[in-house]
């Protein structure tokens, strides 16, 4: 793609993502989210394939009991991220099939890791009750113990781990 | 239900948000790992910049009297799994190169490895829904209900917000000497 338009000032991007994430707490009283999306997706697939596993698990019931999973206010923000993530890189002209891995991994391996990354973060969000949009982001704003504790724990382990996953990115 | 909660509103919100994180190169999971390996301070600029830009924004309309702070959701502190799920989420983040709202931004721009790490959080989760009886008690573990720093400091929440402010330019001045010599 040499028509793909270089990215835009990190600290420009930020100030905008913040007033986003200001008119979401003017707006609808809560910050942004992902992590809660999978948990809504996740809560959905139990509850549909196996109702009485579902019925007595009080992590899937608390998504469960706040009405229909599929149609949860943070999947229908998800839903917009993923619109909006693609139709800014397709007017930038950065929309392209590709598979970014470290120069020293193959696209098959680089597969596995990010699919084992996905799954860590998963049990991660799953105890911080949030992930770097939910916690990071908008608890983070709002000054939250908890979750002030959960960015230095992120970056934290984040440094620890990454001499160790090198060969993956160098 | 309010106009404001309503789905449409979400939708409009998340467009916003997955548009910035894209501007930003979020989608990029090399671009995000060289966060962890001092090249590239991308993520560390977005997230603060913007945590600041809304914690100024948050306080300062309350302060005006334009917003009512109290009807703000704040996140529920419950500090040991908060810290463990952030130690192990930290590992998974360096492994993926990306998180959760940017491997949605990645997959959306046409990449594999973020549609790879879409499905590995999602089962991710999954499993450990299920596994919810037997880490249920650390789950609930060292509740504090919402509890801000302002509390836990004793210090006034504009003190705190100017605090936060200081440290962030610091942190800033800091990464942009790191990335002039990388």
């Amino acid at each position: 793609m040499t028509s793909a338009r270089p990215y835009a000032n990190p600290y420009v991007a930020g100030i905008a993502l913040g007033l986003v994430l200001l008119a979401a707490f003017a707006l609808t009283g809560q910050g942004l989210g992902a992590s809660g999306a999978f948990a809504n997706a996740a809560s959905g697939l139990v509850a549909a394939v196996a109702p009485a596993q579902a019925a007595k698990n009080s992590y899937f019931q608390s998504y469960l009991a706040a009405g229909a999973p599929w149609s949860a206010w943070i999947v229908l923000e998800i839903a917009g991220v993923i619109a909006g993530g693609a139709v800014s890189a397709g007017l930038a002209g950065r929309f392209a099939r590709r598979i970014e891995t470290g120069p020293h991994l193959s696209k098959a391996a680089r597969l596995a890791t990010a699919t084992t990354g996905g799954m860590i973060m998963g049990l991660g969000a799953v105890l911080a009750r949030g992930c770097t949009s939910g916690q990071a982001l908008s608890g983070g704003a709002l000054l939250s113990v908890g979750s002030w504790g959960f960015i230095i724990a992120v970056f934290a382990a984040g440094y620890a781990a990454a001499p160790l996953a090198r060969r993956l990115w160098r | 239900m309010s106009f404001t909660q309503s789905l449409p509103v979400a939708f409009a919100i998340g467009a916003a948000f997955g548009c910035t994180l894209e501007r930003a190169g979020l989608g990029d999971a090399k671009k995000l790992a060289g966060q962890f390996y001092l090249q590239d301070f991308t993520v560390l600029k977005v997230m603060f910049s913007a945590i600041v830009t809304a914690m100024l924004g948050a306080f300062w309309l309350g302060r005006l009297g334009l917003i009512d702070l109290a009807a703000i959701y704040v996140p529920e502190t419950f500090l040991a799994p908060q810290i463990a799920g952030g130690l192990i989420f930290g590992v998974g983040f360096v492994l993926a190169g990306l998180c959760p709202g940017t491997s949605c931004v990645a997959a959306a721009s046409g990449r594999g490895d973020g549609l790879a790490t879409v499905g590995g959080l999602l089962v991710g989760v999954l499993l450990t829904g299920l596994a919810m009886p037997l880490i249920g008690g650390f789950y609930a573990s060292t509740a504090r209900g919402p509890f801000t720093l302002p509390q836990l400091t004793g210090a006034p929440y504009g003190v705190v917000v100017a605090a936060i402010v200081l440290i962030a330019l610091a942190v800033f001045a800091g990464v942009e000497r790191l990335e002039r010599r990388a």
